[in-house]
């Protein structure tokens, strides 16, 4: 009874662990520019499909599989940059609600042009992780879990670290609170801004690895469905919040692990969205969130 | 040191400021003067290339500022400590100077312990978050944070406004004395009296012109002056 429910808990902490990573690439960007970036889900459609592109070159060069991940974390992150250089910043002055039409935009081309090129149809993802399970109080927790859990909660802290102790990470904090006074900082808020892009695209990729993993597809509308749960996480973290959206990516996990264990399958995506309206409720800002205090 | 020619800005098809010419020689106290909205702060602004130049040259040393982007303009050698102070205020006293010198790209120990010196209150709360400042604090703070770039030129928009008059006093003598240490200073002040007290010279604006320029003490003395901005 007890080791089901801590195996539920690992589960959920696993998948937690892939929602936070994507949470944190919407929740930078909109605490840079105030732009919920709809396309950022994509990007772990991007990287699937980067790395099912580079499995056969590298199984024939005998290279272990999970490369793939070295090789689609910069392409990733470079197209991060592309997608902001060419699609967000042009609007950088525009009304908020052109860079939101736009960040649609930019999901349905980039699904339509993974359409394209890879088909629509569902290609299988190989197991690029060959490790043993390993024993944990008794339960026995598989390779692709553990590694994902682990690899998932050392980004975080890193980034956490870098955020706080950075140059680049005290240039973003100071682009997003007050971009003006960071310019006579001497800060260039578009390279600040390209970075916080290009950050939430290689969080994305090293996502979609993790995912691809445990589900073994990849199909252009992948990211659909995960992005909006991490956009939740996001939510209920207090958007704009890092460690908000950890804690959001992590508790959305592990409520839907627990959904599907204890209540239903088929309703671990309602409950999710039913948090969603809770907190739009309850508490707007949520759980990490700043209250937003008007100077007179 | 600071060549401002012919200078004009406009808001819109507002003009804000109409052909302004001033220069800000090495090592002196500049103040400039004038009524609210008599575009003080749109000159700061336009020195730090916060606004666009409409019309005329500004020359800081040997650079043209109409050709440096906005956030190269600090590690020319000019600081701007902006009107209203605008500290990060989330951010910790500590972080906010370290992002004073973020175009200084060495170890900011010196600089540090040399704001520190000048401003000690800001030593004892530099793990706090700026925003639990008081304003005198804060406006410490906004002076140390220029200082941390180094600057040879430092702008002040307002150093006095919104602060007790003791603040003021205590704040007018650190200029003072960072004057005296060789810095050249630009200042802008409604109070005209704490201004003039402390500068070289001065320029009187008015509407978006420069209706008059002198030495500080001369102007204290002008009659127009006493009578426009020094409550007769």
């Amino acid at each position: 009874m007890m080791s089901q429910f801590f195996h539920h808990l690992i589960l959920g902490i696993q998948s937690g662990g892939i929602y936070a990573l994507v949470a944190l690439g919407y929740t930078m960007v909109y605490g840079i520019i105030r732009l919920i970036n709809f396309a950022h889900g994509d990007f772990v459609m991007i990287g699937a499909y980067i790395s099912i592109a580079v499995i056969p070159f590298l199984s024939a060069t005998g290279v272990p599989l999970w490369f793939c991940l070295l090789i689609s974390l910069p392409l990733c992150a470079f197209l991060g940059a592309v997608v902001e250089r060419l699609a967000y910043k042009p609007l950088r002055r525009s009304p908020k609600l052109s860079a939101l039409i736009t960040a649609i935009a930019v999901s349905i081309l980039l699904k339509n042009l993974a359409a394209l090129f890879f088909g629509s149809a569902p290609l299988p993802f190989p197991n690029t992780l060959d490790l043993p399970p390993i024993n944990l109080a008794g339960i026995s927790v598989s390779a692709v879990t553990w590694v994902t859990v682990t690899v998932s909660v050392a980004v975080m802290a890193a980034l956490e670290i870098f955020i706080r102790k950075s140059r680049t990470g005290l240039a973003m904090r100071a682009v997003s609170e007050n971009p003006d006074a960071a310019v006579l900082m001497g800060i260039n808020s578009d390279r600040t801004i390209r970075s916080t892009f290009v950050i939430g695209a290689a969080l994305a990729s090293i996502a979609s690895f993790f995912y691809c993993s445990s589900y073994a597809l990849a199909e252009p509308y992948m990211g659909t469905m995960l992005g909006l749960k991490a956009f939740i996480a996001a939510v209920l973290g207090g958007t704009g919040s890092i460690t908000g959206a950890m804690l959001g990516g992590i508790l959305i996990g592990i409520v839907e692990s627990f959904t599907k264990a204890y209540i239903s399958s088929q309703l671990s995506d309602a409950v999710v969205f039913v948090i969603l309206i809770l907190v739009l409720l309850i508490k707007p800002s949520g759980i990490m969130g700043k209250m937003q205090r008007e100077k007179v | 040191m600071l060549y401002v020619n012919g200078l004009s800005v406009n808001y819109g098809v507002i003009r804000a400021l109409k052909k302004v010419s001033f220069v800000v020689n090495k090592g002196e106290i500049v103040s400039l003067i004038g009524a609210n909205g008599a575009g003080k702060t749109t000159i700061m602004k336009a020195l730090a290339k916060l606004l666009p130049l409409s019309d005329g040259a500004v020359s800081f040393g040997e650079h043209d500022l109409s050709l440096v982007p906005a956030h190269n303009v600090v590690s020319l050698g000019m600081a701007l400590v902006p009107e209203g102070r605008q500290v990060f205020s989330s951010m910790t006293v500590e972080e906010n100077l370290r992002l004073g010198g973020y175009s200084v790209r060495e170890r900011h120990s010196s600089e540090l312990s040399r704001v520190y010196g000048l401003f000690p209150r800001l030593r004892e709360r530099r793990r706090q978050p700026a925003g639990t400042l008081s304003g005198g604090e804060q406006q410490m703070l906004a002076v140390g944070r220029a200082l941390m770039s180094k600057p040879e030129l430092l702008l002040i928009d307002e150093l006095s406004m919104g602060l007790s008059p003791l603040l003021s006093k205590e704040l007018m003598k650190s200029v003072q004395s960072l004057n005296a240490d060789g810095m050249t200073i630009l200042l802008v002040e409604q109070n005209a009296k704490a201004a003039l007290s402390v500068s070289d010279r001065a320029y009187v604006l008015e509407t978006g012109s420069i209706v008059l320029e002198g030495k500080g003490k001369d102007l204290l003395g002008n009659e127009q002056v006493r009578k426009s901005y020094l409550g007769g």
